[in-house]
């Protein structure tokens, strides 16, 4: 009932595609990367196994996005969402409200701490559950870069048989989307991390506009 | 074999998800107290934006006639002199007063988006020609698997919209006017239609 039945119509990119919004870190408070705290009352946290979340953003040609707006969003660790439409029966956990935002670094890294959602069951089968994941947007420094994609956890079996991951043709493009778990930047005692790196469609260079970049 | 171009290939894209708004409106929704406000809310202009001041209204349908309950609109548009506020934007410096982008969830009851800005200026094609005044609509939500982009046009530009190399480019004329927003007392409106009778038009940009 919601896709398009007509073929998209292409369209070689003009100044309104090629151009896009940047957002500077000036709006960015200091928790906004911290979704184990930056909903918890003083002094608490909010509950479930802490995660580093961290990667690169990139384009198509392998080169960092700087400056990218990356926004996310997830289910607490019962796979509760934080949401008036939501009435799944996990309990809310009164510590997390579960979205956070970050800007990525000169050299397209960015980060965030946060506990690992949980897996939820969804009204689409009579028994489909969604594997646990972490939602993404980004920005790129173009609008048609624009992206909202979907993070999973390495080793989650759920991920072979989700109908909203299986929308994805073929397993090489969707074990890109699986964040592998990378020990060498856990947090000893504190948290364990997994790596997500993002690929923004990448644009050719014209002769015309000479910019190191690439555009 | 010969060498590897080397080309990464872009992250597959996902669903918003019905709970879009936690991430990119968690105010609307109920989260407060984490971002100050929603970003891309309220209008896109303050008192010294130059240009004429619009209100766009609309709604997101499916293929029954239904208004979606739970889709995130963004808009992307130029200035009133037709420059982008955009570190890509290489003609010169857009109006400080005006990002040019915005953000709306919809109302939850009726599905209604609101868009308080400017009319943008034309913006240059290539080769001395120039596109009509437009706005770039970027659609996502539950069911959508990768976000929708459109353009919408002003119904009062005729000739510029004649003459546009973006419209000409649809090959079947009758559905340019699924483009061009309608004048509505003293708002435009601008309905998108996913699926079916007078299905939207939407570009792979």
């Amino acid at each position: 009932m919601r896709a398009p039945q007509r073929a998209l119509i292409s369209l070689e990119g003009t100044k309104s595609e090629i151009t896009g919004p940047v957002f500077g870190h000036n709006m960015l408070n200091e928790l906004d990367n911290d979704l184990i705290l930056n909903y918890a009352r003083p002094g608490e946290m909010a509950i479930g196994e802490r995660i580093l979340v961290h990667g690169r953003v990139r384009d198509e040609r392998g080169v960092g996005v700087a400056g990218a707006l990356v926004e996310f969003w997830q289910a607490n660790a019962g796979g509760r969402y934080r949401h008036k439409k939501e009435t799944y029966l996990a309990a809310i956990d009164p510590n997390f409200g579960g979205v956070g935002r970050t800007i990525t670094d000169e050299n397209g890294f960015y980060w965030f701490k946060t506990i690992r959602p949980g897996a939820y069951p969804w009204p689409n089968g009579v028994n489909d559950w969604r594997p646990a994941h972490i939602h993404f947007s980004i920005f790129g420094h173009g609008f048609a870069q624009r992206l909202i994609t979907q993070m999973y956890f390495e080793g989650d079996p759920m991920i072979w048989n989700c109908p909203i991951i299986k929308t994805i043709p073929d397993e090489e493009a969707i074990q890109r989307l699986v964040a592998a778990l990378d020990m060498n930047a856990t947090i000893p005692m504190d948290m364990r991390a997994y790596k997500f790196d993002i690929v923004l469609r990448g644009r050719r260079s014209t002769l015309f506009e000479n910019r190191k970049e690439g555009n | 074999m010969v060498q590897s171009l080397g080309y990464l290939k872009e992250s597959p894209s996902q669903t918003a998800g019905p709970y879009v708004h936690i991430g990119c409106t968690p105010n609307f929704c109920g989260i407060e107290g984490i971002f100050e406000k929603d970003l891309g809310s309220g209008p896109l202009y303050n008192d010294k934006t130059k240009g004429e001041r619009i209100t766009i209204r609309g709604a997101v349908f499916d293929g029954g006639g239904y208004a979606l309950k739970d889709a995130l609109i963004e808009i992307w548009q130029a200035d009133a002199d037709g420059l982008y506020n955009s570190p890509s934007e290489t003609r010169g410096a857009a109006d400080p007063n005006f990002l040019g982008w915005g953000r709306n969830p919809g109302d939850m009851a009726t599905g209604e988006f609101v868009f308080h800005t400017i009319k943008p200026g034309k913006v240059p094609f290539k080769n001395g020609v120039w596109m009509a005044p437009h706005i770039t609509f970027w659609v996502v939500a539950r069911g959508i698997n990768i976000g929708l982009q459109t353009r919408m046009y002003f119904p009062e530009e005729e000739e510029a919209n004649a003459a546009d190399p973006v419209l000409a480019r649809i090959e079947h004329k009758p559905r340019i006017p699924t483009l061009i927003a309608k004048k509505d007392g003293d708002d435009y409106r601008f309905d998108i239609r996913l699926q079916g009778e007078n299905e939207t038009v939407f570009f792979d940009i």
